[in-house]
């Protein structure tokens, strides 16, 4: 199989030895911690609460009803009471509406999920999202308008950092060509391409024992960051471009994280619903663990069980680092999409002291999608919406290689973050122009 | 105060380790081959006039901040590249005062007016050449034997032409060259000819322009495409008329062409972004050299065609924009 490589990109630091080599650890429930279990954990609207304070819940019981087409189902993580209805800290938004449950001392049963004809609902009823991050519902992008031919599974995990999809790769290989097998299966897809970076030999290896008897393609990717990004995976691995502003479905392709595959092959063989995940605890914490974690556990006590900090935290990020969300304080909760806890002390983190862009160009030349940050980043500082539509910034991924690469430490990939919600405003305005 | 505990801002939270200050020491560390050479074809008034010119460049861009009350930037050694360059570009001996008013200029009028770092749309150093030459032509070309450094040191400075110079007033005078031997590739190559204080040592340059491209600081785009035109140009007009100018390899290592292709066509700030915008630069540059050279008046013309090229960047820059991945054409 070519490689085809995607241009752009930049190589951080891997820093992955913490935790590389640590088998997965099940971090177990509490009894009377509390679990607070945010109803939007995905892209789309928040889930409905479906229970009443002081309700008892079973583990696995829903909790939250996917509320519209783009939505996802919560689900009890714990056995136990909820205890209260009410806003949860929230890495991005500050603030998201949550139910609270007290874990009881009973814990051995999880109740199972639905398991109906149709595929796709089984995959909703069990409120599996997009576990690499962008928490998409998986109901949705399994419901595909158009022919698929390939399904290419994401096995980069590309963030420095992060070892959680490397470590289920290992533990899981067989389970996750099966979550790939019933996927494929489901949609009548003829391809399926496994796609993992070459700094993962011995995951690479794994897969490759099963490369006949299942049918795939293995393709070793460069380790270069983003690779995991949906557009440069389907670039790198097919030479297909999505067009901008399309999904891959355009070009025929859905992309999957392995973990989302494993989760699939859980609801589907094993009626398990999406209550837990592996998280990588790493950085400054005393032992730094792979952990298998059910959702709504606190990033505080999350840490705790690791041993808590090694010298003092400055910041705490959740996800990897360079996309995730530094968090402000450690209630916020654990969710769906949460990949990693990173700690760093103040030695750890690069000077941030900004100053004037030198028009070096070098994040021109790390942006994976053809943009010119440099000159986005003064439409930013001089809040100019019209000029960022022109210079495409709605494709921008947030990917973070432009600051990243940037030696005035401009803030470039957050301001385009943060611009978009203007920038819409815009394009939808100019759309409303042309059509009336 | 718990919510102040920890560090909030934005993704991603691991940077590259190279930083501004250090991009510019790095051209610092990569001139210092052609300071080298300098101090050594010169001795003792390379010494001086870099210092004055280090002095005179950093002194002034901290008062004009302290005066106009914002931080003093001084330590991101923007101001350090362009003190050593402007040293560069004056003849190897100029008066105290010569240095700083070249130095007020390409600092002040022509960086710090326009908000200072990366807002200059013009090369400072060159700026401030470029104005010495016009304001005070005669101490601006009042070149200089070069000897070795014990000379120098003796100050039994002869005062001579530069081979271009020579070169261009006897096409002038007769319609050809009559000089033969004026510009001795090797010396060219190695650096002892006349000419301005730094840049004339080829090799030197090459060896700091190298080590910049190695280093990922520039991209090799510009330099080579601005030395290509030269020579292929210079060449095609050689081999027609070769009585009337210089071979085409004399054309590319004489002169403050090396210098200007590796140094400061390449600065950042004034040169364009984009691959393809800075191949169009490179040519420009080129072509405007061997124009000017070739049917000017003037002998030289590299700091000339690098500032007009400066103007043309923002265009460049606007109208050249890659395609963004997948962009579909409306
Ligand atoms: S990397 Fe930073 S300094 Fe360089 S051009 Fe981009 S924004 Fe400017
Ligand atoms: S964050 Fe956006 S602009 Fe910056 S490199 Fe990534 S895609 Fe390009």
């Amino acid at each position: 199989m070519p490689f085809f490589g995607f241009r752009g990109g930049v190589h951080p630091d891997y820093n992955k030895g913490a935790t590389s080599g640590k088998p997965i650890e099940v971090m177990p429930v509490k009894e009377g911690a509390l679990y607070g279990v945010p109803l939007a954990q995905h892209i789309g609207a928040p889930a409905k609460p479906l229970v009443a304070k002081n309700q008892e819940v079973k583990a696995g019981e829903l909790i939250g009803q996917a509320a519209g087409f783009i939505s996802a189902n919560i689900h009890a993580p714990v056995s136990g009471r909820v205890v209260a209805l009410q806003s949860l800290p929230h890495p991005v938004s500050g603030k998201t509406a949550g139910i609270i449950i007290e874990a009881s001392g009973e814990q051995d049963e999880i109740l199972p999920v639905n398991v109906s004809e149709k595929f796709q609902e089984t995959v909703l009823n069990a409120g599996i999202v997009g576990l690499g991050g962008a928490t998409f519902p998986s109901n949705v992008k399994l419901s595909p308008p158009k022919k698929v031919d390939t399904l290419l599974l994401n096995g980069a995990e590309c963030e420095p950092y992060l070892t959680c999809d490397h470590r289920l790769m290992l533990e899981k290989t067989e389970e996750i060509i099966k979550g790939a097998d019933l996927i494929r299966r489901a949609l009548n897809i003829e391809n399926l391409i496994i796609g993992i970076e070459e700094n993962k030999a011995d995951a690479l290896e794994a897969f490759g024992k099963f490369a006949s008897s299942y049918k795939f393609e293995l393709v070793p990717l460069e380790v270069k960051y983003p690779q995991g990004g949906e557009k440069q995976l389907i670039k790198a691995c097919l030479n297909r471009t999505v067009p901008e502003g399309m999904l891959p479905l355009e070009v025929g392709v859905i992309v999957h994280n392995v973990g989302t595959c494993l989760a699939v092959y859980d609801a589907v063989e094993n009626k398990k619903p999406l209550i837990e995940r592996v998280v990588t605890v790493t950085g400054a914490v005393k032992e730094p663990k792979n952990l298998l974690v059910r959702v709504g556990t606190p990033v505080q006590d999350i840490i705790d069980y690791c041993g808590g900090f090694l010298g003092e935290p400055r910041k705490v990020v959740m996800g990897g680092p360079m996309m995730g969300f530094a968090l402000s304080n450690l209630d916020v909760p654990m969710m769906k999409g949460t990949s990693g806890i990173l700690v760093f002390r103040e030695e750890d983190l690069p000077d941030l002291k900004q100053c004037n862009c030198i028009r070096c160009g070098r994040c021109v030349d790390v942006c994976p999608m053809g943009l010119i940050p440099s000159v986005m980043d003064r439409f930013v500082v001089r809040e100019m919406y019209e000029s960022l539509a022109d210079w495409h910034v709605m494709n921008c991924i947030e990917c973070g290689c432009c600051s990243y690469d940037c030696p005035s430490r401009r803030n470039l990939a957050g301001g385009f973050k943060t611009s978009k919600r203007e920038v819409m405003k815009v394009l939808k305005a100019r759309e409303a122009e042309k059509n009336g | 105060m718990a919510d102040n505990k920890f560090l909030v801002s934005f993704s991603p939270h691991t940077r590259d380790p190279l930083t501004t200050d250090k991009v510019m020491m790095f051209v610092v560390l990569a001139l210092v081959p052609s300071i080298l050479v300098s101090v050594y074809v010169y001795g003792f008034y390379a010494v001086k006039t870099y210092a004055l010119a280090v002095i005179f460049c950093l002194g002034l861009e901290a008062l004009f901040l302290k005066i106009r009350k914002l931080p003093v930037t001084v330590r991101d050694n923007s101001a350090l590249v362009t003190a050593v360059l402007l040293a560069m570009n004056m003849p190897p001996s100029p008066p105290w005062w010569l240095v700083l008013a070249g130095s007020f200029v390409a600092i002040i009028i022509s960086k710090q007016v326009f908000g200072g770092l990366g807002q200059n749309p013009f090369n400072p150093a060159l700026v401030g050449r470029v104005f010495l030459l016009i304001a005070w032509p005669a101490e601006m070309t009042s070149w200089i034997e070069p000897s070795t450094l014990k000379s120098g040191f003796m100050f039994d400075a002869v005062s001579t032409a530069t081979p271009l110079g020579q070169i261009k007033s006897e096409i002038i005078s007769s319609g050809h060259i009559v000089s033969t031997g004026m510009a001795d590739i090797s010396d060219l190559f190695i650096g002892t000819v006349s000419g301005c204080l730094g840049g004339d040592s080829a090799i030197a340059v090459l060896i700091g322009g190298l080590f910049l491209i190695w280093k990922r600081i520039i991209k090799w785009h510009i330099p080579f495409t601005y030395l290509a035109t030269v020579f292929v140009l210079t060449g095609l007009y050689w081999l027609i008329s070769p009585e009337k100018t210089l071979n085409p390899l004399q054309h590319i290592f004489a002169g403050g062409l090396m210098l200007g292709a590796f140094f400061m066509a390449t600065d950042y700030v004034t040169c364009p972004m984009t691959i393809r915008g800075q191949i169009l630069f490179g040519f420009g540059c080129g072509l405007l050299t061997v124009v000017i050279r070739l049917f000017g008046g003037y002998p030289e013309g590299v700091a000339f065609s690098i500032l007009i090229m400066n103007a043309v960047t923002p265009l460049i820059d606007n109208y050249m924009r890659p395609a963004s991945f997948g962009e579909v054409k409306s």
